[in-house]
């Protein structure tokens, strides 16, 4: 099982990547976390260029394709998903009819270095991967006062830990189950 | 013009003529407004007494590919997981002028009883034109929150985007079932 993980935050010492490379550490055997490094490659979207859409943008939509499930963590910019995640979910979602995003098993976490832990920007993220038509997990982990749950870039925090756990393999329930269905046994 | 009500699921083994038949919902939206969808694939008849009627999901007809997608998901009607909606009826009762069709329907995998009250026209023997034919007009009222299907969104003075009562209405004309 392939999971794609992907970053709001462009930063290099992002506490969210950060989240997602201790998701690759803690997914169970036989899941595959991949983290994709291509946000800053995506151009603002223009539906002019929809169709042929430019090669950075047919990268996330094959990233997308070929996981089994999204994992997204997200910063909260002024309250909300950060533009440049946003912007990439907008190109993945279109066209609308052949997007890889319906149905996709997606699951939402978040931190920031206040106390509400993005808490706002994972709701309005969920929210959206809803519209684009993705199967949203219903779980959510706001890791507030994330620098102090790192310690030299790891994820130190037992308790972030174990959550983090909890919501990656939810999300591994969810492609399980749609495992199921798309074979057709139910 | 009126022809024979028989209020009673007739006899016989009848197919529903997908081409002359409707199967619709209509919801309070925005507010102010009802929104109104449609299903292009309809499959069912009568067979032993008992109505049964199924659509595809997938055949939905709406305005706009964007509105289509967001229903089929799992926000709406979880197309992938359950790709029907079903009907089988368990009764009919006559009440004044319209029959009460009772029976099972299943949206989202949960299923229901409901009660849809509406008119069954003929037999009739059309001749040339179609043969004979029954015409079965029925509608409902389901909360759409009991099977599931959640979605909303809040707008301003507390009101809701959607209504959870949905409008579900068959227009159906069936033929007997070639032997």
């Amino acid at each position: 099982m392939r999971i794609l993980a992907i970053s709001g935050s462009l930063r290099g010492d992002s506490y969210n990547t950060g989240l997602l490379r201790a998701a690759a550490e803690l997914a169970p055997a036989g899941v595959e976390v991949v983290l994709y490094d291509g946000l800053l490659e995506i151009p603002p979207y223009d539906e002019d260029t929809e169709a042929a859409a430019p090669p950075a943008v047919a990268a996330l939509r094959d990233a997308i394709r070929d996981a089994d499930g999204v994992l997204y963590a997200t910063p909260e910019y002024n309250g909300s998903v950060p533009g440049v995640l946003k912007n990439a979910i907008d190109w993945a979602s279109r066209p609308r009819a052949t997007t890889a995003m319906q149905n996709k098993p997606s699951a939402v976490v978040g931190a920031s270095t206040g106390t509400f832990g993005a808490v706002w920007a994972q709701n309005d993220l969920r929210r959206i991967l809803g519209l684009t038509g993705a199967r949203v997990v219903e779980a959510e982990l706001p890791v507030g006062r994330a620098q102090e749950a790192f310690v030299g870039g790891e994820l130190a925090s037992g308790d972030v830990r174990e959550k983090l756990t909890d919501v990656v393999e939810a999300l591994v329930d969810a492609v399980r189950e749609r495992e199921v269905v798309l074979s057709g046994e139910r | 013009m009126s022809i024979s009500i028989e209020q009673q699921i007739p006899t016989g083994t009848w197919t529903v003529d997908a081409v002359h038949s409707t199967a619709l919902f209509s919801v309070d939206h925005a507010a102010v407004g009802t929104f109104r969808g449609q299903f292009r694939k309809i499959d069912g008849g009568i067979e032993d007494g008992v109505l049964r009627g199924e659509v595809s999901l997938e055949s939905l007809d709406v305005f706009d590919d964007n509105l289509k997608g967001h229903l089929l998901s799992p926000d709406f009607f979880d197309a992938e997981r359950n790709p029907k909606l079903t009907f089988a009826s368990t009764g009919v009762r006559v009440d004044g002028e319209h029959v009460v069709v009772e029976g099972d329907f299943t949206l989202r995998g949960v299923t229901k009883r409901v009660e849809a009250t509406g008119t069954i026209n003929g037999p009739l023997d059309l001749g040339d034109y179609g043969g004979t034919k029954l015409g079965i007009d029925l509608e409902t009222s389901i909360d759409r929150t009991e099977f599931g299907l959640n979605w909303n969104a809040p707008l301003a003075g507390g009101k809701r985007m959607l209504g959870d009562d949905v409008t579900l209405s068959v227009h159906l004309e069936l033929v007997p079932a070639e032997a």
